[in-house]
């Protein structure tokens, strides 16, 4: 009789533990990270329904904002104060409906809304004794250095990703990237005390401006903070693209310059594009840099060498003096959702629109 | 029709090649004629790649590379000092043996080589892509995909949009190394086909491991073993009554 050896018994199904258990906690783990990111921002952004949605303020932080309104004003006429308060803002503002009889009474019942037309305001004043939490400045210098990092980080970090790509010798190549890779885990307070005592000063004789911590000086060290992460993910796409495309490309009688800008590049466009995001998040949310090196004041204007405020140095500076469940303690939060959605935003229309015509353009159709 | 009265296109003489320490390429010394097809047969790792290489300096792109004796085109020494390597290469165009378009469309595929040669001019573009795409016969199959990717085309039609590729630049030689290798045997045919119209205008140089392509396509082979050409002569002398044991038993698949 034949024995074989493809039998029932052989091939049952067996149950593997460490199989089953390795599985399991790799999924608990992912999860679990899933889980923290999703109760940071649940948490982020419970934090500031209360400034749309609570007509009257806990009774809990009442006395400690009474004493905070104290500290702020310094002038023992309230009356006069509130005069010239009132100049500076639009009348009809649901904050100043409140503010506009700014006795003791008045302010400690102040409501803790804050309406969507005060915080598109142009003026950021959370601690004076008329808070205004106009977010449009904040918004406008993060914009504003974010456009100056990368200016100066995207062009500087590709093109060396190019050069150590296609260019460098190889035992220079292997200086090079690691040496800029280095510069990526440097502490951004680092960089921000090197912006703040050097190159603000240097700058400034350089170029003779007014305002010594400004955007400009701001944007380059943010710069600084973002050139080695755009530059390693670049590298690293530059380096993918297989050698073949080189080969095709030196045949045809292209220059080694050519190939690197009209062949690797377009062919590394997908990873380019990823680099950039990733620098555009780094200076939109960095926050030490932004704190020492921009002067932080919140200014609305279009030139580079006056001085801006952040969103996120705007949480940095004021988050730790703030009343708890207060208004401005809400607005704060509510800055921190906004970044949240910016950042989420971008990289959403960046993946699904930009994205997908610029590789139509470059690469041609997929069929 | 293979008569010896062509004239000819490239000339080796004691071409030795190091790969660092290791000899690659043992003097070879050998006449290309001009306007015919030129196969190169032996086994794996015998240096005939290599040898294709040389003719247009494509081994300069490896470091430990080491050249001596020399390689003349149309009577110069293309590894003389003062030869440009990239207007050398402008005249001698490659087909690899893995289809390597671009990552751009089809157009942008042929017409990147005539844009690095400063030609501007989108009507002279439009021209010269569709008349390479033709010389290469795979126009009609692309000609309503002109922008979309390269990529997407299947494996025989990218090694002809490659060939198409190299025609664009218009150049006197075209070298190709196993071009129909990777592919099955109805585009392996295609390309036969085209190699064979092709010889008309241009000197063709063609690497291959299959010996019935040799027989089929080239006017001339040569066969290495060991980075020494062994024998060199017309195809069918060579598949017929070769001189030497070797190349016989090559042939006929005794060892290889």
């Amino acid at each position: 009789m034949k024995s074989y050896t493809f039998t029932k018994e052989s091939l049952r199904k067996k149950f593997r533990l460490s199989e089953f258990l390795s599985e399991k906690i790799i999924t608990g783990f992912a999860l679990l990270s899933i889980t923290i990111i999703i109760l940071i921002f649940v948490f982020v952004f419970r934090e500031t329904i209360p400034l749309f949605t609570s007509k009257e303020r806990p009774t809990g932080s009442r006395e400690e904002l009474v004493q905070e309104q104290y500290g702020v004003v310094p002038e023992p006429r309230p009356d006069q104060l509130q005069r010239q308060e009132v100049y500076g803002i639009e009348p009809d503002s649901a904050l100043m409906g409140n503010r506009e009889y700014s006795t003791e009474e008045h302010a400690a019942g102040q409501e803790r809304r804050v309406t969507v037309k005060g915080l598109l305001g142009d003026e950021w004043y959370p601690v004076s004794s008329n808070p205004r939490y106009g977010l449009i400045p904040l918004m406008v210098g993060t914009i504003k250095i974010t456009l100056i990092a990368m200016l100066f980080a995207a062009p500087i970090a590709i093109l060396a990703a190019l050069f150590s790509s296609a260019f460098a010798p190889t035992w220079l190549r292997e200086w090079i990237k690691p040496a800029i890779e280095l510069l990526a885990g440097f502490p951004s307070v680092v960089i921000g005390f090197f912006a703040l005592m050097v190159m603000a000063t240097v700058l400034q004789e350089l170029f003779g401006y007014e305002t010594r911590l400004n955007a400009f000086v701001g944007g380059i060290a943010m710069a600084l903070a973002a050139i080695p992460i755009i530059y390693t993910i670049t590298e690293d796409a530059l380096t993918a693209i297989p050698g073949t495309y080189k080969e095709a490309s030196l045949a045809l009688g292209a220059s080694k310059w050519q190939t690197a800008l009209f062949v690797t590049l377009p062919a590394a466009t997908p990873g380019v594009f990823a680099a950039i995001l990733l620098g555009i998040g780094r200076v939109f949310g960095e926050t030490m840099i932004a704190l020492m090196a921009t002067g932080n004041a919140g200014l609305i204007s279009a030139n580079p060498f006056e001085s801006v405020r952040t969103l996120a140095a705007t949480i940095g500076a004021e988050m730790a003096e703030v009343v708890f469940g207060d208004t401005h303690y809400g607005v704060l939060f509510l800055i921190g959702s906004l970044l949240f959605v910016f950042t989420f935003s971008l990289n959403a229309l960046a993946e699904f629109y930009i994205k997908g015509r610029l590789m139509k353009r470059i690469q041609g159709k997929i069929a | 029709m293979q008569g010896g009265m062509k004239e000819t296109k490239i000339v080796t003489k004691d071409l030795t090649l190091y790969y660092g320490e290791k000899m690659a390429l043992n003097f070879v010394s050998i006449e290309i004629p001009e306007n015919q097809v030129t196969a190169f047969i032996g086994p794996s790792g015998c240096g005939k790649s290599t040898f294709l290489r040389t003719l247009n300096r494509m081994n300069d792109l490896i470091p430990s590379v080491r050249i001596e004796g020399k390689v003349l085109i149309d009577g110069l020494d293309i590894y003389d000092r003062k030869v440009d390597v990239v207007n050398l290469r402008k005249k001698i165009g490659m087909v690899f043996q893995k289809s390597n378009p671009f990552a751009k469309s089809v157009f942008d595929n042929i017409a990147y080589g005539p844009r690095i040669n400063g030609i501007r001019d989108k009507k002279r573009l439009e021209e010269i892509v569709v008349t390479s795409l033709q010389r290469a016969a795979i126009w009609d199959e692309v000609k309503d995909r002109m922008n979309h990717s390269a990529l997407g085309l299947s494996g025989g039609q990218q090694q002809r949009l490659c060939i198409a590729r190299s025609l664009a630049v218009n150049p006197e030689i075209i070298l190709m190394d196993e071009p129909a290798s990777a592919l099955d045997p109805i585009s392996t045919g295609k390309i036969e086909e085209l190699i064979f119209a092709l010889k008309e205008n241009f000197t063709i140089v063609i690497v291959t491991h299959n010996m019935q392509q040799a027989a089929r396509v080239s006017d001339h082979t040569a066969f290495f073993y060991l980075g020494e050409l062994i024998e060199y002569g017309k195809t069918r002398k060579i598949f017929t009554t070769p001189d030497h044991k070797q190349t016989e038993e090559y042939i006929t698949g005794r060892f290889g």
